[in-house]
């Protein structure tokens, strides 16, 4: 149930988790405030810094959204990462 | 659609097994003010809710399973090790004695989840008055939770969880002004 994983796992986990809720927030506040530009330009410079990251972390660990949302490892890994009540 | 990644929105960690703790904390899995109501009631608002803030619900409403997935992770790691000794020292033999260790959607005092707890008026007006209400009571919730709790690491987690509430009680505070200039406009035209 509870597998060790590598340092970097939980370094990378820690970091895409702070910058997707930096994305979360933004959202938040751009469905209120659509028109703040300086706003939607952050929201996109941390889209770019969550997409790298999860490439990052998905070349290591294998995928962290189904239904294709992530590109698969061969072989099929989905469940070989422990679960996020399980970290 | 909805699309599950394979992270907490924000990490948990408990210090020690602590099934009372447990007990406390499924107020906000299951209870009238809690994660699961709180998902269930703005998604389904949504839908005959105005244009504007149909954004607001859907983002809400999907980050609420977010914190409904946190709180699980609470109440597992909180009682994973617990021996049907510890469950019954911390009241929850009733619990046990139905689900052993897993999580089940009822409040602290055992009550079962039920769709009263929310409500669907179509009346935006009156929809986004109990959403603002439903944040409220369960940022305060999150307050005598952590009261009660001598937890640092858990406490850790439940104080992001209440910031939520607060910012999510703000953005519908919001939601209610668009609508109202919106309403306003319409006069004119």
């Amino acid at each position: 149930m509870n597998k060790t994983m590598p340092p970097e796992f939980y370094k990378l986990m820690e970091d895409i988790q702070a910058v997707d809720f930096v994305l979360v927030e933004l959202s938040l506040y751009l469905d209120t405030h659509p028109d703040d530009y300086e706003a939607v330009q952050q929201f996109n410079y941390y889209v770019k810094q969550s997409k790298e990251l999860k490439k990052q972390y998905e070349k290591q660990f294998g995928p962290l959204k189904e239904y294709g949302a992530s590109y698969s490892t061969y072989p099929w890994s989905w469940d070989d990462v422990p679960w996020p009540w399980q970290i | 659609m909805w699309y599950y990644e394979k992270k907490l929105e924000y990490p948990v960690k408990v210090s020690t097994c602590n099934p009372t703790l447990a007990k406390y904390l499924i107020e906000q899995y299951g209870g009238a003010d809690g994660e699961l109501s709180a998902a269930l009631r703005y998604l389904n608002q949504r839908y005959s809710i105005p244009d504007k803030v149909i954004g607001l619900l859907t983002d809400i409403g999907t980050e609420e399973f977010a914190h409904l997935e946190m709180i699980a992770t609470m109440v597992y790691k909180l009682t994973k090790d617990a021996t049907p000794e510890m469950m019954k020292e911390a009241g929850l033999a009733p619990h046990y004695a139905n689900h052993d260790n897993a999580l089940f959607y009822h409040n602290a005092a055992g009550n079962p989840w039920t769709a009263t707890y929310i409500q669907a008026k179509g009346d935006p007006i009156a929809d986004l008055y109990e959403d603002i209400a439903a944040e409220e009571k369960a940022r305060a919730t999150y307050q005598w939770i952590i009261n009660l709790s001598d937890d640092s690491d858990l406490n850790d987690g439940l104080k992001f969880l209440r910031e939520r509430e607060v910012v999510h009680s703000q953005r519908f505070r919001e939601a209610v002004e668009i609508l109202k200039e919106e309403k306003d406009k319409q006069i004119y035209f």
